[in-house]
C-alpha cells in the first residue's frame, strides 16, 4: 500500500513537472509581456532593462527551471499585472472557484441522478422524451452560449437575477463566501447552472444507461420473482449497483469542473481562478499563468491519486493482481 | 381658476423656500455603479503610465494641473504659475489643501512625488526626467527647472500625481511599485492617500473598487455622488447585459454593434462622441526591400506615387458607414480636433478616387499592383481588425493584394515595435498624444527614427523628412502660440503632401448610460467622477 502511494506520488510529481515545462515552452507564443507593463511613452532602454530584470531574455528552460525551483519552495513569484505575489492572488481567488464548482457538482448530482432514474424507468414516457431531447442541448450547446442565454432571460428580460460577479461576500479571513448573503446566493444561481449543465446531462445519461443495464440483469429478475416491491427493487437494488461508475466519473469530473470553470467565470465575471487565468493570458502575465496551470495540474493529479487509492482500498482484486504480478 | 393656480404656485414656491431654509442641504447617499473592461492594475500613481489607470486615479490623487470636461488645462494643486526663464517655472501651490489622511499639502510633497516618479520601477520616469530640479522657495511656492525649455510642462504635470511625503515615508513606500518584485512599493500598490474628491475605501483587484466622497476636498465639484463602485467586466456581452439589466449606471466601452440594442432598450442609451485617438495606417519607408511583399529588390512604399495610390484607394466614408456604424470621424491629419495644434483647414481626407489610384500605381511601375501584408491588432482599437479587412478589400479594387495578419495586442505590439526591430511592412496603429498636444505626435510618429535622441520611435515605418525633424525641435521650445501653430501646420502639411501616413479616422467613444445619469464624456476616454450626476 505504502509503496503504491509513493509510486503514484513520484509519477504525479513527474506529471506536474511536465505540465510546467510544456507551459513555459508555450509562453513564448503568447506575446511579449513588456508592452502591457509600461505606458506608450516608456523608452526602449527602460523596456529592455525591465525585460532583463524579469529574466525574460533567458531561454525558456532556464526560466522554467527558475520557476520550478521557486515553486517547489512555495514561491510562485510576483504577478506582472497585479504587482502582488501570485500565491496571494491564488488564495484570494480559490474560494470563488471552489464554491462555484462544488455547488455545480452538487446541482449536477441532485438533478442528474433522479432524472437518469426517471428516464430509465419510464423509457417511453413523454417527460422522458422531453428530458432526453433537452439533454442533447446540454451536451451540444457551448457553455459560453448557455451563460449568455441565461443572462439574457433571467438578467435582462426578467431582471430577477444578477448577471455578473459574486454579490456580497463575507470575509472569514482565510475564506470568502458568497453563500451567506442573499445577494451572494442569487449571484451563484446562473453561473452554477451554466457550469452544472454539461455535467448534469452527462450524469443523467450515465445513470440512465447503467440503470437500463442493471434492470436487465438476472438478480433484478430474481428480486422481482421474490416479490419485492418495485420501489425497493428500483432504488435499492438497481440504483445502488448503477452508482459505482457514476461516483468514479463524478469524482474525476470535479477536476474538470474546477478547470473548465474558466469559461463560466469569464461570462459571469465570476472572480475565481479561471478569470484570473484568462486575464493573465490577455496581459501575458507569465507568473500567474504558470502558477495556475501547475495548481490545476496538481488538482487533477491529487484527484486521480485519491481515486487510485480508493480503487486500491475498494477492489481487493487489484491487491491480489499486484501480488501475483511478481510471478510473471 | 387662475387665482387658484397661482396660489398653488405660491405655495409651491414657499415650500421650496422653506425646504431651502431647513439648514444645510441634506447629503443624500447616492451610489454610482459603473463597469469598465479592465481593472486597476495598481493604485500606485507612479506604477503604470496608462490613461485609464491615471484617469481613474485622478479622482483620488491630483497633479499640479488638471483637465476639465473639455480637456482644457485648469489649475489643480497649483493655483497659478509663470515662466520666469525658458527653462524655469514658478508654481504657486494651493493653500489649505488636505490629503485624505489629514496631512497638509506642501512643496515638500511635490518634490517628493517628483523624486518618487523618477525612482526605479516607476513607469513615470520619462515624465519625471523632463524636470531637472525643483527648488522649494517656501511651503507653497516652488521653482521648477526643466531639462530643456518645454512649453508643455503644465500639460505633462496633469498626470504626475502628487503623493504625501509623510504618509509615504511612514508606510515605507518612497519608491514606486515595481513589476519585478520587491516589497518596498507595495503599500501604495494597495492603499491610497491623495488630495482628490474621492478616496478608495475598498479595492479587491478584478472584483470591485469602492470610492467614497472625501468631505475635506478643497474644491467644489458638480457631482452629487457620495459613493462610486467600479466593477471590471471583461466580456463585452456581459458588460452590456449588466447595463440592460439595470444593475449598473454606466458601462464602457460598448461594442459599436450594440448601439442599436441600447437605443431600442428602455431606460438606457448609448453615449458616443469622437475620441482624441487617431487611427491610421503606416508604411515601411526605410527598408530597401519590404519584409512582407511580393515586390523584390525595391521598396514600393519609398515611391510617393504608391503611397498616394494607397491614399486614394481608401474610402474612409465607407469605413465609417459600414465598419463603424457611422460613428467615426474620417480624418486627413494625424491629430484629433481636441488636440492642441489641430487645424481644421488641414483636416480634409485624401480624395477617394480608385481611377487615380490605379493610374498612380501604373505610373510607379505596378500596373497590376503587388502583394503586401498588413499587421493589425484585433483587440486594441474599436473594430481594428475589420478596418484592416475593409482597407484590404478597397486596395484589392485597385489591384493591390493585401493579406491581413491580425493578432491580439500582446502579439501585435511584440512584433511591430522597436524592441523587435519594427518587423512590419504595413500596419494599423492608433495614437492619442498623452500631453494633448501635437508635439507628442511630431516627436513620436512623424520624426525620423532616432534612438539616441529618443524621437520617432513609434514611427514604425520610419517616414523621414529633415524639415519635419527640424520643426519638431522648434515646436518643443517655441512658446509663442501663433508661431508654434504655424510650425505645426507646416509640418502636418509636409507629411500630408508626401503621404507619410494614411490617416483613417478618430474612433468613437462608446459608453452606455442609464437614463437620468449625466456624465462628461472626455475625449481621452477618462471618466471623471467630478462631473457625474445621478438622479
Amino acid at each position: 500500500m505504502f509503496s503504491f502511494v509513493v509510486n503514484r506520488f513520484v509519477q504525479s510529481v513527474l506529471v506536474m513537472l511536465t505540465v510546467g515545462l510544456i507551459a513555459f515552452a508555450m509562453f513564448r507564443f503568447v506575446g511579449d509581456p513588456i508592452n502591457n507593463l509600461v505606458g506608450q511613452d516608456t523608452t526602449a532602454e527602460q523596456r529592455a532593462e525591465l525585460r532583463e530584470s524579469l529574466g525574460l531574455n533567458d531561454p525558456f528552460y532556464v526560466q522554467y527551471a527558475r520557476f520550478a525551483v521557486n515553486a517547489a519552495q512555495g514561491q510562485f513569484g510576483q504577478s506582472y499585472f497585479h504587482r502582488r505575489p501570485v500565491s496571494e492572488l491564488l488564495v484570494e481567488r480559490l474560494p470563488a472557484t471552489l464554491e462555484l464548482s462544488l455547488v455545480a457538482a452538487v446541482l449536477a448530482l441532485v438533478l442528474g441522478v433522479p432524472a437518469g432514474v426517471y428516464t430509465a424507468l419510464h423509457r417511453r414516457g413523454v417527460l422522458s422524451q422531453i428530458i432526453m431531447t433537452a439533454s442533447l442541448f446540454g451536451v451540444s450547446i457551448p457553455t459560453f452560449l448557455i451563460g449568455i442565454i441565461l443572462i439574457l432571460i433571467f438578467g435582462v428580460m426578467l431582471q430577477i437575477l444578477p448577471t455578473f460577479g459574486r454579490g456580497e461576500v463575507i470575509d472569514l479571513g482565510w475564506w470568502t463566501t458568497g453563500m451567506a448573503t442573499p445577494s451572494g446566493l442569487k449571484s451563484l444561481i446562473l453561473p452554477a447552472l451554466t457550469l452544472a449543465l454539461f455535467q448534469l446531462t452527462l450524469i443523467m445519461r450515465l445513470v440512465r444507461a447503467e440503470m437500463l443495464e442493471v434492470l436487465r440483469t438476472d438478480f433484478v429478475k430474481f428480486a422481482r420473482a421474490r416479490g419485492l416491491r418495485t420501489r425497493s427493487i428500483h432504488f435499492v437494488h438497481a440504483l445502488k449497483n448503477s452508482l459505482v461508475p457514476v461516483i468514479t466519473i463524478t469524482g474525476l469530473q470535479l477536476g474538470s469542473l474546477i478547470a473548465f470553470a474558466i469559461i463560466t467565470e469569464t461570462v459571469f465575471q465570476w472572480p475565481g481562478m479561471g478569470l484570473l487565468f484568462i486575464q493573465a493570458v490577455i496581459e501575458v502575465d507569465i507568473p500567474v499563468m504558470a502558477a495556475y496551470l501547475v495548481v490545476i495540474g496538481f488538482v487533477f493529479v491529487l484527484i486521480n491519486l485519491i481515486v487510485d487509492i480508493l480503487y486500491f482500498v475498494v477492489d481487493p482484486r487489484l491487491r491480489v493482481d499486484r501480488g501475483a504480478a511478481g510471478g510473471h | 381658476m387662475q387665482y387658484r393656480k397661482s396660489l398653488l404656485a405660491a405655495a409651491a414656491v414657499a415650500g421650496v423656500a422653506f425646504a431651502g431654509l431647513g439648514g444645510a442641504p441634506s447629503v443624500e447617499a447616492k451610489t454610482f455603479k459603473y463597469a469598465f473592461q479592465g481593472s486597476l492594475s495598481t493604485l500606485d500613481p507612479h506604477g503604470l503610465n496608462e490613461t485609464f489607470l491615471l484617469g481613474t486615479l485622478g479622482n483620488v490623487y491630483e497633479g499640479l494641473t488638471a483637465y476639465d470636461a473639455d480637456l482644457q488645462l485648469v489649475p489643480a494643486l497649483a493655483e497659478s504659475w509663470e515662466v520666469t526663464a525658458p527653462d524655469t517655472w514658478v508654481f504657486n501651490l494651493r493653500k489649505g489643501v488636505k490629503f485624505h489622511g489629514g496631512q497638509d499639502f506642501t512643496a515638500d510633497d511635490v518634490i517628493f512625488s517628483w523624486q518618487r516618479a523618477g525612482s526605479d520601477g516607476s513607469d513615470q520616469k520619462v515624465r519625471a526626467s523632463l524636470i531637472s530640479d525643483i527648488r522649494k522657495i517656501d511651503d507653497h511656492t516652488i521653482e521648477v527647472k526643466t531639462a530643456a525649455p518645454n512649453p508643455l510642462l503644465t500639460q505633462e504635470m496633469v498626470q504626475l500625481l502628487i503623493m504625501d511625503k509623510e504618509w509615504s515615508e511612514a508606510n515605507g513606500t518612497v519608491t514606486a511599485t515595481s513589476v519585478s518584485g520587491g516589497e518596498e512599493g507595495n503599500f501604495a500598490n494597495l492603499n491610497t492617500n491623495g488630495t482628490g474628491p474621492f478616496m478608495v475605501t475598498e479595492n479587491t483587484q478584478d472584483v470591485r473598487t469602492v470610492f467614497q466622497r472625501f468631505d475635506g476636498y478643497w474644491g467644489t465639484t458638480d457631482t452629487n455622488v457620495t459613493e462610486v463602485v467600479l466593477t471590471p467586466i471583461a466580456q463585452d456581452a456581459t458588460r452590456v447585459a449588466a447595463l440592460l439589466s439595470g444593475e449598473l449606471d454606466l458601462v464602457y466601452p460598448v461594442p459599436v454593434q450594440d448601439w442599436n440594442r441600447l437605443e431600442g432598450a428602455a431606460g438606457v442609451q448609448p453615449l458616443t462622441g469622437p475620441e482624441a485617438r487617431t487611427i491610421f495606417l503606416g508604411m515601411d519607408q526605410s527598408r530597401d526591400e519590404l519584409l512582407y511583399s511580393s515586390v523584390k529588390g525595391v521598396n514600393p512604399f519609398k515611391d510617393q506615387r504608391v503611397r498616394a495610390a494607397f491614399a486614394h484607394a481608401l474610402d474612409l466614408n465607407a469605413i465609417r458607414d459600414r465598419v463603424m456604424r457611422g460613428a467615426a470621424t474620417p480624418t486627413g491629419v494625424m491629430v484629433a480636433p481636441q488636440i492642441n495644434g489641430f487645424n481644421e483647414d488641414l483636416n480634409t481626407p485624401y480624395e477617394y478616387n480608385p481611377e487615380k489610384s490605379k493610374a498612380l500605381l501604373a505610373e510607379a511601375g505596378y500596373p497590376d499592383g503587388f502583394e503586401v501584408t498588413i499587421d493589425c491588432p484585433n483587440d486594441r482599437y474599436v473594430n481594428d481588425e475589420r478596418i484592416c479587412q475593409a482597407a484590404a478589400s478597397m486596395l484589392a479594387k485597385v489591384g493591390v493584394k493585401v493579406e491581413v495578419f491580425a493578432q491580439p495586442k500582446s502579439k501585435y505590439f511584440a512584433k511591430v515595435l522597436q524592441q523587435n526591430g519594427y518587423d512590419t511592412s504595413f500596419y494599423l496603429l492608433g495614437w492619442t498624444p498623452g500631453s494633448i498636444d501635437s508635439h507628442n505626435v511630431l516627436a513620436n510618429l512623424l520624426s525620423c527614427q532616432n534612438v539616441e535622441k529618443k524621437i520617432g520611435l513609434f514611427n514604425l515605418g520610419n517616414y523621414c523628412n529633415a524639415r519635419v525633424d527640424e520643426i519638431t525641435a522648434l515646436v518643443e521650445k517655441e512658446t509663442d502660440p501663433a508661431k508654434r501653430q504655424a510650425l505645426i501646420d507646416e509640418a502636418f502639411r509636409i507629411v500630408q503632401e508626401e503621404v507619410g501616413y494614411l490617416p483613417i479616422h478618430q474612433q468613437p467613444l462608446s459608453w452606455g448610460v442609464r437614463d437620468g445619469v449625466t456624465v462628461a464624456q472626455r475625449a481621452d476616454n477618462v471618466l471623471d467622477f467630478r462631473n457625474v450626476v445621478v438622479p
